[in-house]
């Protein structure tokens, strides 16, 4: 279960947005990360740690920097709530373990709506209005459930040197 | 299988894949430049906890996005990378050369490979037949220590493409045109297949501008099939032989777009999105404050030319800055010993050592409040060249040069030469 008050974006909301290209060269995602959406006002004067980022079409397009789903998972992103994704950000934000809805309904809900979100649905907690939540595919949600695809592959190497020590027996 | 289901099939253990599948895959090359290899040797070295890359041949970094070194950050990520690529052997650095897919173009793809590069327009590479895509720095610290990378079979769209081209439009002026009818997100996943006669009519630096821009309509492979411009393209840089891969005949597009080129005019698109795109007609004779001819859609000696033939003898508007940055060495030293960059310079342009340039925002170029850009580059998001007040048009080479003249947007057509 996931709680938070949704931050609203239009469509297209591309990574250059997220994170300019003038900050990528610092040291360190800490570095970058007060940076984020800095052109963005309803994000800047709105965002708190658990926050749920709403948006519609193809969020995270342009840039296949890291940098973009990095700084979010820093700051203290909730969950990010979209009609749809951009496809490198898509594995980008999967592989460090930030939870990803696609909604087709993302656009209906407001800006600073207080969300619920639980494994096939989204409340809004105000008006009791409910969204369904399209499934990742099973392959994607290993990967979130494990927290990253580094994780994922930790836990894969693991399983498998078990399987040969089992098999050793 | 389609060709790009069977170039993916080459590079895994499967025989046959279908779209939908997710595979692994060992992809010939890892590329990564100075915008993302930083962030990729930090996970390599950290989380994934990794001494020696799979393969030191297969790892190709490139400083070309701030270069030359335009902050002590810049500078600073620069020799992490140098350190890197000296502890891990790495033969394949580029250090101030040039834009990362045009290096890659020129010293390492051929067709029937699969590439994997950390920059949203590795899918550039497809303009020799080969299959590239974009990743994040994690995917790619993931691919330089395991050498394989897990990817989905994409569905396949063909656009066939007919029709003679017309005087003064270009591939540019067609993919923006594509762009605007797929929509920013109306190829998400899925690989563009360009056919037909007027591709085949195409040089190979223009189907290089057609595959490059795939990303913006969410693509993740552009593909044209190689041919004896590809042929020869290959063999003046070395490269003979190469694995052939066609469409089997029950190759399976998931659609078949066509479009005619005989009546295409000159494409811009308007900020602050890449999809935004309307005919010329529009903006003719709107003032502008700077124009960009370069970057790895538009930044090679053909583009070049095009410009220094409409600006031959001309001097630019004095309204305006006019940049022009070549996207390899090789293009700048053959522009210079040809003539074109004296041209270039005698109307008024600023030429630049090659790299990303005005289309990154990392080096020079950069907007203020409320100027506008005309730019060859492939993106015209808010604020990516300087002020988040700025606005970015995009266009074809032969616009930006005819516009540079004028100062406003210019019609090519309407210029004699």
């Amino acid at each position: 279960m996931i709680q938070g008050k949704a931050i609203k974006f239009g469509r297209n909301v591309d990574t250059d947005q997220i994170i300019g290209a003038h900050h990528l060269s610092r040291p360190s995602i800490r570095d970058m990360a007060p940076f984020t959406f800095e052109n963005t006002p309803r994000f800047v004067e709105h965002f708190a740690e658990g926050d749920i980022i709403v948006a519609e079409d193809n969020f995270g397009c342009g840039s296949s920097r890291e940098q973009a789903p990095a700084v979010l998972k820093l700051r203290g992103i909730g969950a990010i709530v979209a009609r749809s994704f951009a496809r490198i950000f898509f594995r980008n934000a999967i592989n460090l373990g930030i939870p990803l809805i696609e909604c087709p309904e993302a656009d209906k809900i407001d800006h600073l709506e207080m969300l619920e979100i639980d494994d096939d649905r989204i409340r809004c907690l105000k008006t009791g209005k409910g969204y369904d939540i399209i499934p990742l595919p099973l392959f994607i949600r290993s990967i979130l459930v494990d927290g990253g695809i580094i994780a994922h592959l930790q836990r894969k190497e693991t399983d498998t040197q078990r399987d040969v020590n089992l098999s050793r027996r | 299988m389609n060709v790009i289901e069977k170039i993916l099939a080459a590079h895994s253990t499967e025989t046959v894949v279908r779209p939908g599948q997710i595979i692994d895959v060992k992809p010939d090359y890892v590329m990564a430049n100075d915008a993302t290899a930083c962030l990729a040797i930090d996970v390599f070295a950290g989380r994934l906890n990794a001494e020696t890359v799979f393969d030191p041949e297969s790892v190709i970094l490139v400083m070309d996005h701030y270069t030359p070194s335009s902050s002590v950050n810049a500078a600073d990520t620069h020799n992490k990378m140098r350190a890197f690529a000296r502890k891990q052997g790495l033969k394949n650095v580029y250090d101030g050369m040039g834009i990362c897919h045009q290096l890659m173009i020129e010293y390492h793809v051929e067709p029937g490979q699969l590439i994997v590069g950390a920059d949203s327009h590795t899918c550039s590479y497809g303009a020799l037949g080969a299959l590239a895509t974009g990743m994040g720095s994690t995917d790619v610290a993931v691919a330089w220590k395991e050498g394989k990378i897990w990817i989905k079979v994409p569905e396949a769209i063909r656009i066939d493409v007919m029709g003679a081209w017309p005087a003064g439009v270009c591939a540019k002026d067609l993919i923006l045109k594509i762009i605007g009818d797929l929509t920013a997100q109306g190829a998400t996943y899925k690989a563009l297949c360009f056919g037909g006669a007027a591709i085949g009519a195409l040089p190979v630096s223009e189907r290089i501008t057609l595959c490059n821009m795939v990303i913006e309509a969410g693509a993740k492979f552009g593909y044209i099939a190689p041919d004896e411009k590809t042929d020869i393209h290959l063999k003046a840089a070395g490269r003979t032989s190469y694995a052939s891969f066609t469409d089997d005949s029950d190759a399976v597009y998931e659609q078949v777009l066509t479009y005619d080129v005989s009546r295409l005019a000159p494409q811009i698109a308007f900020p602050h999105s890449v999809d935004n795109v309307y005919e010329i007609e529009r903006f003719e004779g709107m003032a502008i404050d700077e124009c960009f001819l370069g970057a790895c859609t538009n930044g090679r000696y053909e583009d070049l030319a095009i410009a220094a033939s409409i600006l031959n003898g001309r001097k630019i508007a004095d309204t305006l800055r006019f940049l022009v940055t070549p996207a390899s060495r090789d293009i700048y030293l053959r522009a210079a010993q040809s003539g074109i960059i004296a041209t270039l310079v005698e109307s008024g342009a600023m030429v630049n050592a090659p790299g990303c340039s005005a289309c990154f925002g990392g080096t020079g170029g950069i907007l203020g409040r409320n100027e506008k850009l005309l730019s060859t580059a492939n993106r015209n998001f808010r604020g990516r060249v300087g002020s988040p007040d700025s606005e970015i048009y995009l266009a074809s080479p032969a616009v930006v040069a005819a516009s540079a003249l004028n100062g406003t947007i210019t019609d090519p057509r309407r210029i004699s030469r």
